[in-house]
């Protein structure tokens, strides 16, 4: 056995992202790790490459209790972690990432001639096509991976962790993306190959590991599980009654959207879902409906007319509201107090003569305090003071208060606790029940199921499927995850 | 205990400013003389308005490096037209002008050209300068009407005239800084750019806004200069852009945007103010003015870091 985990957990501050992690390795086997966003395999790699130390359970590598502290530590053990290209210093040559960290030197000067030897008999062994006098931004997706891959190889050498090795990569480069981790296996190594893309896996994996909710709920030979089971482990949680909601019969079309491969109407009292895995485009999407990344083909029709969405500001005009992902980064201004939060959409609205009136805006956005229990002191409290439930209650006032029509929420529930979560849903009824139009993107499957009308689900960029509000996981899942 | 210590820090600068000056007027007693105090309030003018321009950009997390040359250019400018025999309103007129003009080139440049602003100011100090310098010939412009010398050298029942100048452009940007919608989305950039952006706002269009406001009182700056100088100088303002940011820097202005106030930033000017006038007053070297200058820019933003540190926590 070359690598044993038994019951690992980690916990970040109150949230648990592993409660009981179990993953046994062989050498000379690859090994798929698969679960929902968010199951805890990117925790549980990070705690065999070390880049995270563990807070329970017991880690074996090659039968010896281990406990890796650092990356380095994990490295000299034979264990790498592929990472994708972001980790590349784009300016440096392919050999100089191959080294990057480990440099080989004489005195203080770099031995450069004896580091770009070394990266081209690599490279030569493993028969990539990549030149180590390169610079890495010259690079194709697929060659950053392979430098990546190198970079592992040069500093381990029993076992590989590739995280999502494909997700960047088009058909053909993953295909050769699977043909080196064969080659590896084949050389004795140890694979543990993370992907959300369910259908590759057969092809390349010997055994499988899947965790939800940080538990390990199976393990064992790939070959003797179907895809339907497969996805059921992923997902057999009970649906957890957090919010029950009474549907509507909607109303007039508020938004058209009609872009390559995406097709879809949103009514006045509709909440639609969006399912998808990551990087399957959810994101992307809202971010071209608001004009961030404005649509270069199709159109994108608001209460009937057709509007021309170039930029944020475009779409705010046209009454759309973007209620983004990463509240801390694009949603507030964290430094700002709540009051200047709640206005800074719709400024205009508390503009005299010219002038922001101080005591208006307070007045405004004592009144959203209330209508959405935002649990502060007082509106003069900066943004960044309050607790995620709260801070996402801001951003829904500031586009309440610029009376947006068309509301298209990024994971509203990212970071939030179970009681927020359910005012947050409260008060998205409220708004459909009001005649907004509600897009929900959301990874969490029994959240949609509870809250929305129908489900889209993307894949690949697309919307493959609408499925309705009494549909499945195990069905979300299957579109979501296996390629027709 | 922890916040009455920060709060203790905010008010630093205002503190330290009250301190040199008790200091001085015990020190020297030369200080708190009517002549004095009117050479101090003469000296500091030219920084101190350009400081209320440099306010705004910073606020907006950018940066304005070619405030001295368009000084120079302003300057220039405005005192060949009032040479030509123009009037002096039409001057300043010109010198305004060409500030605006600089200002607006700096803000269209860096918003449709994303490039940064610390090289888009870099290269218009050089062009600017240069441009200058062709112009005039390298020569100083002189002949200018003798009522102009009022603008700087003038007094008002006994204040200096530029005082008033400068308490009229403190009050306008403070007020623009705090209570307009420009003021607000200032702050908002500065404190997170992609929030605005998501918010609808038209960062590109405000931050240009900025900069045009910044050039304008530094174009208004060049025609005090040149007031007090009584010429037009085409190597006015060398190095002013270092006193003008620390001026800000030491009122409280971060250069990661978000942060500054007009009151801070007339405390940072004239505590450099008062520390180059004490200095000639208790016959300190020149040389190591400029030493302690850098000194304190340092010195104020450790504290103001501090400060934020413990805010954080």
């Amino acid at each position: 056995m070359l690598l044993d985990l038994q019951g690992i957990e980690k916990h970040f501050g109150g949230i648990t992202a592993l409660e009981n992690g179990d993953l046994q390795v062989e050498a000379g086997e690859i090994h798929a790790l698969v679960g929902e966003n968010g199951a805890g395999k990117s925790t549980l790699m990070k705690i065999v490459a070390g880049m995270l130390r563990r807070d329970g359970g017991a880690m074996r590598w090659q039968g010896r209790p281990v406990d890796f502290s650092r990356p380095a530590e994990a490295h000299q053990a034979g264990i790498s972690m592929v990472h994708q290209e972001s980790l590349l210093a784009p300016h440096l040559s392919v050999a100089e990432n191959i080294f990057l960290g480990c440099e080989a030197t004489k005195g203080p000067l770099l031995e450069q001639r004896r580091m770009e030897a070394d990266a081209r008999q690599l490279i030569n062994e493993h028969d990539f096509p990549l030149d180590p006098s390169s610079s890495v931004y010259e690079l194709s997706p697929a060659q950053k991976q392979l430098v990546e891959i190198c970079r592992a190889l040069h500093s381990a050498s029993r076992l590989l962790i590739f995280d999502e090795p494909t997700s960047s990569l088009s058909d053909a480069e993953a295909a050769e993306v699977f043909h080196i981790a064969q080659d590896l296996k084949e050389r004795g190594m140890g694979i543990i190959y993370i992907t959300h893309r369910l259908s590759e896996l057969r092809a390349i994996a010997d055994r499988i590991t899947i965790l939800r909710d940080g538990r390990t709920v199976h393990s064992g030979p790939i070959a003797v599980l179907s895809t339907d089971q497969m996805v059921h482990h992923m997902v057999g949680r009970e649906i957890s009654s957090i919010y029950e909601r009474e549907r509507l019969t909607p109303g007039a079309e508020r938004l058209r959207v009609d872009l390559p491969g995406i097709c879809f109407s949103l009514c006045a009292g509709e909440i639609v879902g969006i399912a998808g895995l990551m990087g399957a485009g959810r994101t992307e999407l809202c971010q071209t409906i608001f004009g961030i990344t404005p649509a270069a083909h199709g159109s994108i029709v608001v209460d009937g007319s057709r509007v021309s969405i170039n930029s944020p500001q475009d779409a705010v005009r046209a009454g759309i509201a973007l209620i983004t992902e990463d509240r801390q980064q694009t949603g507030l201004t964290l430094s700002m107090p709540i009051r200047a939060n709640v206005t800074l959409a719709h400024l205009d609205g508390v503009t005299r003569n010219g002038f922001v009136s101080r005591a208006e805006e307070h007045a405004v956005a004592e009144r959203f305090g209330d209508r959405l229990s935002i649990r502060a002191a007082s509106v003069e409290q900066p943004a960044g003071s309050l607790s995620g439930g709260n801070q996402q209650k801001v951003v829904i006032a500031k586009w309440l208060f610029r009376d947006a029509k068309v509301l298209l929420f990024d994971e509203p529930t990212r970071g939030i606790d179970v009681a927020a979560k359910a005012e947050v849903f409260g008060l998205m009824d409220q708004l459909a029940r009001d005649g907004a139009a509600i897009l929900m993107v959301s990874s969490e499957l029994p959240e949609l199921l509870q809250i929305a009308d129908r489900i889209l689900v993307m894949r690949g960029g697309a919307v493959v499927t609408e499925l309705p509000r009494s549909t499945t996981q195990q069905e979300i899942m299957r579109h979501a995850a296996v390629d027709a | 205990m922890k916040t009455g210590s920060a709060t203790w820090q905010r008010l630093l600068p205002f503190l330290s400013l009250a301190a040199l000056f008790i200091f001085l007027s015990v020190a020297s007693p030369n200080f708190l003389t009517p002549t004095n105090l009117a050479a101090v309030i003469r000296q500091t003018a030219t920084i101190n308005v350009m400081a209320l321009g440099m306010t705004l950009v910073i606020v907006s997390g950018g940066i304005d490096l070619s405030v001295g040359a368009i000084l120079a250019f302003s300057g220039t400018m405005g005192a060949m037209a009032m040479a030509s025999g123009l009037p002096v309103s039409v001057g300043i007129a010109v010198g305004l002008f060409c500030g605006l003009f600089w200002g607006l080139f700096n803000g269209v440049l860096t918003t449709s050209l994303k490039i940064p602003p610390f090289i888009v100011t870099l290269g218009t100090l050089g062009i600017a300068r240069g441009v200058t310098l062709i112009i005039s010939g390298g020569l100083p412009v002189v002949g200018l009407p003798r009522e102009f010398e009022s603008l700087a050298e003038g007094s008002l029942a006994g204040i200096p005239s530029v005082l008033f100048v400068l308490g009229v452009c403190a009050v306008l940007t403070h007020v623009v800084l705090h209570s307009t919608k420009l003021g607000r989305y200032t702050y908002a950039i500065g404190s997170n750019k992609e929030a605005a952006v998501y918010a609808g706002i038209s960062v590109d269009r405000y931050t240009v806004a900025v900069y045009a406001i910044s050039g304008m009182l530094t174009g208004l700056a060049g025609m005090i200069e040149a007031s007090r100088l009584m010429t037009g100088q085409p190597t006015a303002g060398l190095g002013y852009e270092l006193q003008v940011i620390a001026a800000v820097v030491i009122g409280g202005g971060s250069l990661t945007g978000g942060e500054g106030s007009v009151i801070g930033t007339l405390i940072g000017a004239f505590i450099m103010g008062l520390l180059s006038n004490g200095s000639d007053l208790l016959g300190v070297n020149p040389y190591l003015q400029q030493a302690l200058i850098g000194a304190i820019i340092i010195l104020a933003v450790a504290v103001d870091e501090a400060r934020k540190r413990r805010f954080r926590q």
